[in-house]
């Protein structure tokens, strides 16, 4: 973290994310901002509000409505030296542009030998939780985590979103940056003022505890850490790591946790097969076998599209009680 | 629901008028921009470039054969990977990639080896390149040319966002894409196009219409007749243009690269050709084509044309161009020296050029990796 910020200011998610994009298209002329709906409007959380009469219509512009359209002319504009910021405006949205991240995005340098890099930031809301309409509420954060050469980052606090935004557009590599809607505007908090940054690559442990291990990232932290304060009340002490970052992942820090706890709950909103928690798993087990006192449990969503049904959404999407129920399990292994 | 009054048809043309169109829109060859017919005269005289032009795209369509037949030479003796022959499209690449300057953009699909060479990819590069050799992707400082595409029509969105990139860095420079017939049916290719007439890009999109997409026929690819056609639909212009008649392609590109460079926008160039050899060099086209599919295209060899139009101005004498053919062939052989010089990769080479810094994790399987090739 870099220290030239003292002053503070309270704000939400949302506003966070526009200030960082705010001071990255004051900071570098390279920095272009485009997207559907991004301009004028907006965008359709607000994210980009006010940027296009600030910093002028070359600079933060309305694209076309497609998705390979975006990303693959975000790769050309990043191939010629500059810094393209694309909102994907639905992280379920993305994958029409699939083709071009997997064939294209991810593996620029690793294709030209590093002649070209791809400076760009691919942002995307993504999550449940706010009862929105069907295909609005995927977890894709998996398919990007295995696909070589990207980046991915996921915040959960208005400052890390402003900390690790800045550091993603400032990145020489590409990053996706997931930003889970339900946290837009539900929580404020005390944001550094001026060009912070939250590195890549570290976690963050939001409770210290010696009994049980809770990680998880973005939407999820906040579940964790209602599950965390319950299972206090039981004498229960749960720490819970927030990854920020899934590529590169910071496994020092997972496995430094549970060499003290030997008890491992992983919490993702996304799918149960293949995802990003099974990953987390594995490199635990590989790693730190001997220091676990009981089997890892995921708490997941299910291997089923995210529901649309407002009355059982909340059945998929992990809830607290789901996850103090797996602190339990574990504990009472 | 409340029941809605059917909407009206629209007008249709009489069946008669409407045949009476669609037979004049098939006149491929009526509808083709051409400055120098097969038989080496001009059909467009006013049109002839100056005699330095003219020599120069003649000698870039050599140096693109030569290659293209010591390739397949160098393939069948095993010292060259599988490679998409191009022979017979030299002027479709050569005469279109010789409009631009160093400082454009070239993205080449895998059949354009002439077009990189003609923007100045050096020989030992792209023999690299095919031998799957790290070299060949490392492209040279000095230009914009990108490797290969393999994934088809990928390549056509990128190529409006470096161009809008320039654009926007207050430059004059172009980007030109390549694409195939199939091409032009991804969704890409139209994205790409509808990107660049909404955002004003300088873009030059090259559509080679070689007839085939492998074993598909263009008339089983779609059942558009015109693909230059294409643009109408996105608000640009397109042109359709005689692509084995390099004085024709040299000239409408040029145009095109004016154009854009000029803020006009962007143009779609149909160069209508034809694939006369296999898709690849271990591809065996006896399965899908007939001798009678090829019947003529030999006789509108591009660079048969252009050798008798210098011969009839007096451009070209039995002795200049046996001095041509002389100077590509020990270019060849001095490239392919160099190529051969180039060390192979090591095993760690896999995990390089990932990410600016390597993470964790590949550091951790960098060193799994070194541990297992050394026991
Ligand atoms: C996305 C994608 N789908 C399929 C292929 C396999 N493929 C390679 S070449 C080809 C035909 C392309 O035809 P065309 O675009 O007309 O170009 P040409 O080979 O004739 O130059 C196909 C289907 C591919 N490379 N990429």
């Amino acid at each position: 973290m870099t220290a030239t910020a003292s002053k503070t200011k309270t704000m939400t998610m949302v506003a966070a994310i526009n200030e960082a994009l705010d001071l990255a298209l004051a900071n570098d002329p390279a920095v272009h901002i485009f997207g559907e709906d991004v301009g004028v409007m907006g965008g359709v959380f607000r994210a980009t509000d006010g940027l296009q009469a600030k910093y002028g219509v070359d600079r933060v512009f309305d694209t076309p409505l497609a998705e390979a359209g975006i990303v693959g002319m975000g790769i050309g504009m990043g191939l010629a030296g500059l810094k393209p910021v694309a909102e994907i405006q639905f992280a379920g949205f993305l994958y029409p542009a699939l083709d071009q991240i997997l064939s294209h995005l991810g593996r620029f340098r690793h294709r030209t030998r590093s002649r070209y890099h791809l400076p760009m930031v691919i942002r995307a809301p993504y999550g449940g939780g706010v009862h929105t309409p069907e295909q609005h509420a995927d977890s894709p954060e998996a398919i990007l985590a295995h696909t070589p050469g990207v980046k991915v980052v996921i915040p959960s606090t208005p400052s890390d979103a402003k900390g690790l935004l800045l550091s993603a557009i400032n990145d020489p590599d590409p990053v996706f940056f997931f930003e889970a809607i339900k946290l837009y505007r539900s929580v404020k908090e005390e944001v550094p003022e001026g060009d912070y940054r939250v590195p890549l690559g570290k976690a963050r442990v939001v409770t210290q505890g010696d009994d049980v291990t809770v990680v998880c990232y973005g939407g999820m932290v906040e579940v964790a850490q209602k599950a965390a304060e319950a299972a206090r009340t039981a004498g229960i002490g749960v720490e819970v790591i927030d990854l920020r970052t899934l590529v590169p992942m910071d496994t020092e820090t997972v496995l430094q946790s549970v060499e003290k706890t030997g008890r491992v709950v992983i919490v993702t909103e996304a799918p149960r097969t293949a995802g990003f928690h099974s990953e987390i798993s594995a490199t635990i087990a590989e790693e730190a076998i001997e220091f676990l006192r009981a089997p890892i449990v995921r708490v997941t969503g299910f291997d089923a599209p995210y529901p649309p049904f407002t009355a059982i959404e909340d059945v998929y999407r992990p809830n607290p009680l789901r996850v103090a129920k797996a602190i339990r399990k574990v504990m009472a292994y | 629901m409340t029941r809605k009054k059917t909407p009206k048809a629209p007008p249709r043309a009489e069946p008669d008028a409407f045949e009476a169109s669609v037979a004049a829109y098939d006149d491929a060859s009526g509808s083709m921009f051409q400055i120098l017919a097969p038989d080496g005269t001009l059909t467009r005289p006013d049109l002839l470039p100056p005699a330095d032009v003219q020599l120069r795209l003649y000698r870039e369509m050599r140096r693109a054969r030569h290659f293209d037949e010591r390739g397949w030479v160098l393939y069948r003796q095993g010292r060259l990977g599988v490679f998409p022959p191009f022979g017979g499209m030299e002027a479709s690449q050569c005469g279109t990639a010789a409009a631009l300057t160093s400082d454009d953009w070239l993205f080449p699909t895998y059949r354009d080896t002439g077009a990189a060479l003609t923007l100045g990819l050096p020989i030992a590069r792209t023999l690299a390149y095919w031998r799957t050799s790290p070299h060949g992707w490392a492209m040279p400082e000095n230009l914009k040319v990108l490797p290969f595409y393999i994934p088809i029509a990928t390549q056509y969105p990128q190529a409006v966002g470096a161009a809008l990139a320039e654009q926007r860095q207050g430059t004059r420079n172009v980007a030109m894409a390549f694409i195939g017939d199939g091409g032009s049916s991804e969704g890409d290719f139209h994205e790409a196009l509808n990107f660049a007439g909404a955002l004003n890009a300088p873009c030059v999109f090259i559509l080679q219409n070689n007839g085939w997409a492998i074993s598909v026929p263009t008339r089983k690819q779609t059942k558009a007749t015109n693909l230059s056609r294409r643009a109408e639909g996105y608000g640009i212009p397109g042109v359709r243009v005689d692509g084995n008649d390099v004085l024709a392609t040299w000239h409408v590109t040029n145009e095109a690269v004016q154009r854009a460079r000029a803020g006009e926008g962007p143009t779609l160039i149909e160069t209508v050709t034809y694939r006369i050899k296999p898709h690849t060099v271990a591809d065996d086209p006896s399965r899908y084509r007939t001798e009678e599919d090829n019947a003529g295209w030999a006789e509108k060899d591009p660079v048969e044309r252009m050798r008798r139009h210098l011969m009839n101005s007096g451009l070209l004498t039995e002795q200049s161009e046996a001095e041509l053919l002389s100077e590509v062939a020990a270019e060849f052989e001095a490239a392919l020296q160099e190529a051969d010089s180039y060390p192979d990769p090591t095993p760690a080479e896999i995990l390089d050029h990932v990410f600016a810094e390597p993470t964790p994790q590949l550091r951790k399987q960098r060193a799994e990796l070194l541990a297992e090739v050394d026991a």
